[in-house]
């Protein structure tokens, strides 16, 4: 299999090729019902059990249009900077196949719900602006079943009439690289503005990259190949790579590269010709006339914008420039919705940002990743980390023991304080006690101390560890250096 | 059985029956009884109907009756209670096979019922049957069914018009007390020409369209076939009004529209468009709906001749746009779900093909082929798109008569009932007998077909009066205006 991992511009023996990769997003919009009638859109429920006669294509039934569709729609639009189309309308797409019960699916041609956005992606710290052609709603089709069935093939129509929103950029992302960043972008986003779930395995997130090569600094642009079944990012990536290898190959043996439509077949890492140009399907569109075109006042798309939560972009900038957070940190904590809101909470709760992002991407996440499981389902919430925390800028416990404490926490889901309590974790700073462990610890190593007395100072630190080991890590290092000092130079320690 | 003037049940008009129930003349048992019984006596010759809904209907009558003695004590009646009426085949009803009168669609029993035919049922309505049609609604003449050709009433050889022609038939005979048809290019109102009935086609989204079996989805719509006007606004007030189900109905208030009717037409003004006196029309016709004008001119309307000069391009707009919807309408009859499926297919392809091609008939795939052509990349701008801005302007023809005129009057048909077989063979023939009426439902405006004459041959001809969008209400009391002044709507078809 020719798979290689370059991820970027392939060179020739002459020439070196730039790919330009366009990305058509298939999004499932989380609306309860579907796009043109009542039925359900829940996920895995047994064959035709979320199906009434339109959704199923009866003779005479007719759409009727699910209005949190197009508040959703609106959203993404507004969300990715485009125009909102204030009178849209929706169009058939005709063919015929088993799982498409009317024969067409409804979509938008002409007059698509939002135009001319854009998309900032981050690409090995460099930013760049992503243009969005398009964003237009339509209806999902049925599923075809094989498996199991003898002699026959059987049809499941839950899906169909399910809402996406199909979101296409323009042909100008020229890496694997880009094309995925903008994809994780997008899918954070969408996600972020709660109108999708953004489940790529169970197909709420599908993505059909078009990509072609032309000699870098050429602007023309060469025969595009469209892929399909694609449902993960790593197959995304995968695909891309290996079409961009086996375009390069064809070009540097001086054939052409036939414009088409591949499948991606994960099994064996290729992808292999579904339909050629001339196979292509002439969908005939025309508006459709069972539903009328789709107006949007003003007063509608200003209530969206503002109903819009901070944008992850937004996000990230504000933790950088109040929080001082490192990009790395403000990436981190706003990559889910829920990270931020923990993150946030922790704040609320009196953390500082930077120790509370500290424990949160470190120890929180550690621990999370280990099970994985979601932030939401933290055994510990941001008010117990905030607690624990502050704690430690009491001097109740120390950093180092801290780590344990919040361990005990993650088991068990108690606060901090009864935890220190239980486990007799709390940091000892009375004078009298730590006197008497530095008594015991300038016995035991009394060839060190007198080493040091003869200006060996290093030695001070090998003295402070054992002092803190003795304590079982409880002693707080500060007092346990000061008293140290104070000891060895026979002085107050002022 | 008579009524006490001595007429039979089944010849009484809607509200005569609606009069007879109410004061206990007959019952509604008695009344179901006259229908079938007729129906029994002339159907063998007319064939209007693809299926009978007798138990249906009796179970109406006997909730009728019911509800009738209830109501001489004071409780409420709704308006059709035990009024037998025909359902034409293309509107769903819930448990009864609907086949649009198509091979097709043979055995398909919706599991609803079409928001009229709900609303019909809720008002009393006992179904008489399911009336014969052609194919998917497409043709003239009723001879396109896959079922049966139906017979004009007024003289067995020769047509009733299409496409409703059964709902026409089944009310001109006597076989029911009126009907609901469905009108894309006239075929409410050209059966209704032809068979001597009145026939409505509404505006454009004045009654819901739901669970009506489309043919051509913004030119389709759902109105009555009677006895008389009266009968007429009654079935009419019935139908109309907002659906929630259908996104294309008018959110726009129902008047009352039967109140209306008495309301006074004088200094009316009504438009005679020169566009519709044309060559080569029947002068029988052209002599039967001049004395209607004068008619008018008599009660006190203004007549004035008008222009509307984009008339001669609608059908040929007509025969891009409804074809094309067809063609995309019709994709989902594909022997998957429902209906008929070819046997021994062994390529889905070749199941796609041959279940339609054994399924549709000739009309339908004729008409498919059209369409698919029309909406094809590289023909769209062309035909498709280029029909669309034909109906704008013939839409702004309308718009602009109706800034000086209240009414447009013209011919419903350019001749009277012509011959079985006459034209089955020559399908650009068929589509200009609906020459007069397919500008109206290009334009979505509503308009009515009234009896105002019979040739010497004694066939029905019909007069159009158009109206303003959602003015169904002066068309109606314009019209029985001239009923009340005539007597062509008080003749019955001959046949026995």
């Amino acid at each position: 299999m020719a798979q290689e991992k370059s991820a970027g511009r392939m060179t020739a023996s002459s020439v070196t090729y730039e790919p330009v990769i366009g990305m058509e997003v298939h999004c499932q919009l989380s609306t309860k019902s579907k796009l043109f009638c009542g039925c359900s859109t829940a996920f895995g429920a047994p064959p035709n059990s979320q199906v009434c006669p339109v959704c199923a294509g009866l003779p005479g039934v007719l759409p009727v249009l699910n209005r949190r569709a197009v508040e959703m729609g609106v959203t993404a639009g507004l969300a990715t900077g485009c125009s909102i189309t204030p009178f849209s309308r929706f169009a058939r797409k005709n063919y015929f196949y088993p799982d498409l019960p009317k024969g067409y699916q409804i979509s938008q041609y002409e007059l698509p719900i939002c135009q001319h956005g854009a998309l900032e992606i981050t690409v090995n710290g460099a930013t760049k602006r992503v243009r969005i052609r398009r964003i237009h709603l339509e209806e999902d089709a049925g599923k075809n079943l094989h498996e199991g069935i003898a002699e026959a093939s059987h049809v499941d129509l839950n899906r169909a009439g399910v809402p996406l929103l199909e979101i296409v950029s323009e042909p100008e992302l020229h890496s694997v690289d880009e094309a995925v960043a903008y994809l994780k972008t997008l899918r954070e986003l969408v996600v972020h503005l709660g109108i999708s779930d953004g489940n790529m395995e169970e197909g709420s997130f599908r993505c059909e990259p078009n990509l072609s090569l032309r000699p870098l600094g050429s602007t023309a642009l060469g025969s595009r190949v469209e892929m399909k079944n694609i449902n993960s990012f790593r197959f995304v990536q995968h695909a891309m790579e290996y079409e961009i290898v086996r375009q390069s190959k064809l070009l540097e043996r001086g054939e052409r590269v036939a414009q088409e439509t591949r499948l991606w077949d994960p099994d064996r890492g290729v992808t292999a010709t579904m339909r050629s140009k001339e196979e292509a399907h002439d969908y005939r569109y025309f508006p459709e006339p069972d539903l009328v075109p789709l107006q949007l006042p003003a007063s509608f798309i200003e209530e969206r914008r503002r109903a819009l939560p901070e944008l992850p972009a937004a996000r990230r900038q504000r933790y950088r420039d109040v929080y001082g957070l490192s990009d790395y940190d403000a990436g981190v904590l706003t990559a889910t919705p829920a990270t931020a809101a923990f993150f946030e909470a922790a704040l609320a709760e009196g953390a500082r940002p930077k120790t509370a992002s500290n424990w949160v991407t470190v120890e929180l996440f550690g621990h999370l990743n280990k099970e994985g499981r979601a932030i939401e389902q933290s055994p510990v919430s941001a008010a117990q980390l905030a607690g624990l925390l502050a704690l430690i800028d009491r001097g109740v416990v120390s950093t180092t023991l801290a780590k344990s404490v919040f361990e005990k926490m993650y088991r068990t889901g108690h606060d901090a304080p009864r935890v220190i309590e239980e486990e007799g974790l709390a940091q000892v700073s009375d004078a009298g006690e730590l006197d008497r462990l530095l008594d015991e610890v300038c016995r035991r190593h009394a060839a060190e101390v007198e080493a040091y007395r003869q200006g060996k100072e290093k030695l001070f630190g090998f003295l402070v560890g054992q002092a803190m080991k003795a304590s079982g890590g409880r002693a707080n290092p500060a007092e346990i250096n000061r008293l140290l000092k104070q000891r060895l130079t026979g002085g107050t320690g002022t | 059985m008579v009524s006490p003037t001595g007429q039979a049940l089944h010849d009484l008009t809607l509200h005569e029956m609606q009069d007879g129930l109410a004061r206990r003349a007959f019952s509604a048992a008695e009344l179901i009884r006259s229908i079938y019984d007729r129906i029994g006596a002339v159907e063998p010759a007319v064939r209007a109907f693809v299926a009978l809904t007798r138990e249906r209907a009796e179970a109406a009558a006997v909730k009728a009756d019911r509800t009738l003695k209830a109501g001489g004590k004071g409780g409420a009646v709704p308006p059709l209670t035990g009024i037998p009426i025909g359902i034409k085949d293309n509107l769903c009803t819930a448990g009864v096979e609907t086949a649009c009168a198509s091979k097709i669609l043979k055995g398909f029993v919706p599991p609803y019922n079409a928001t009229v035919v709900e609303r019909l049922e809720r008002l009393g309505m006992a179904m008489v049957g399911k009336t014969n049609m052609d194919e998917f609604a497409m043709g003239s003449s009723t001879e396109n069914s896959a079922v049966a050709v139906t017979s004009n009433p007024w003289d067995t050889t020769r047509i009733p018009g299409g496409s409703s022609g059964g709902s026409a038939a089944a009310v001109a005979a006597g076989c029911a007390a009126a009907a609901l048809g469905s009108d894309t290019g006239g075929s409410i109102r050209q059966p209704a020409a032809l068979c001597g009935l009145v026939g409505l086609k509404p505006t454009y989204g004045r009654v819901s369209r739901y669970g009506l079996i489309a043919f051509a989805s913004s030119l389709d719509q759902i109105g009555p076939l009677t006895k008389d006007v009266t009968d007429c606004a009654i079935l009419l007030q019935a139908i109309a009004g907002h659906d929630p189900r259908d996104s294309t109905s008018a959110s726009i208030d129902v008047p009352e529209y039967r109140a209306a009717l008495g309301e006074p037409v004088g200094g009316l003004r009504l438009g005679v468009p020169k566009e519709y006196f044309v060559e080569g029309m029947d002068p029988e016709v052209e002599r039967a709906v001049r004395e209607a004008i004068r008619v008018y001119e008599k009660m006190g309307l203004a007549v004035r001749e008008i222009s509307l000069p984009h008339t001669r391009y609608a059908v040929a707009a007509y025969y891009l746009v409804a074809t094309a919807e067809a063609s995309s309408n019709l994709a989902r009859y594909d022997g998957v779900k429902y209906g008929y499926r070819t046997a021994g297919a062994s390529t889905l392809a070749e199941m796609y093909a041959r279940s339609r091609a054994e399924g549709f008939g000739p009309e339908v795939k004729r008409r498919i082929m059209l369409g698919t052509y029309a909406l094809s990349a590289g023909y769209y701008n062309a035909y498709y798109q280029k029909a669309q801005q034909v109906r704008t302007l013939l839409r702004r023809d309308f718009d602009g008569a109706f800034a000086d005129v209240d009414l447009i009057v013209t011919p419903t048909t350019p001749t009277p009932a012509f011959r079985i077989g006459e034209k089955a063979d020559d399908p650009l023939q068929m589509y200009l007998s609906d020459i007069f009426t397919i500008s109206v439902n290009l334009a979505g405006i509503p308009a009515l077909s009234m009896p105002c004459g019979v040739t010497r041959t004694n066939l029905p001809v019909g007069l159009q009066l158009l109206g303003k969008p959602f003015d169904e209400a002066t068309l109606l009391r314009t019209a029985y205006a001239y009923e009340r002044e005539t007597e062509w709507h008080k003749r019955r078809a001959p046949v026995a």
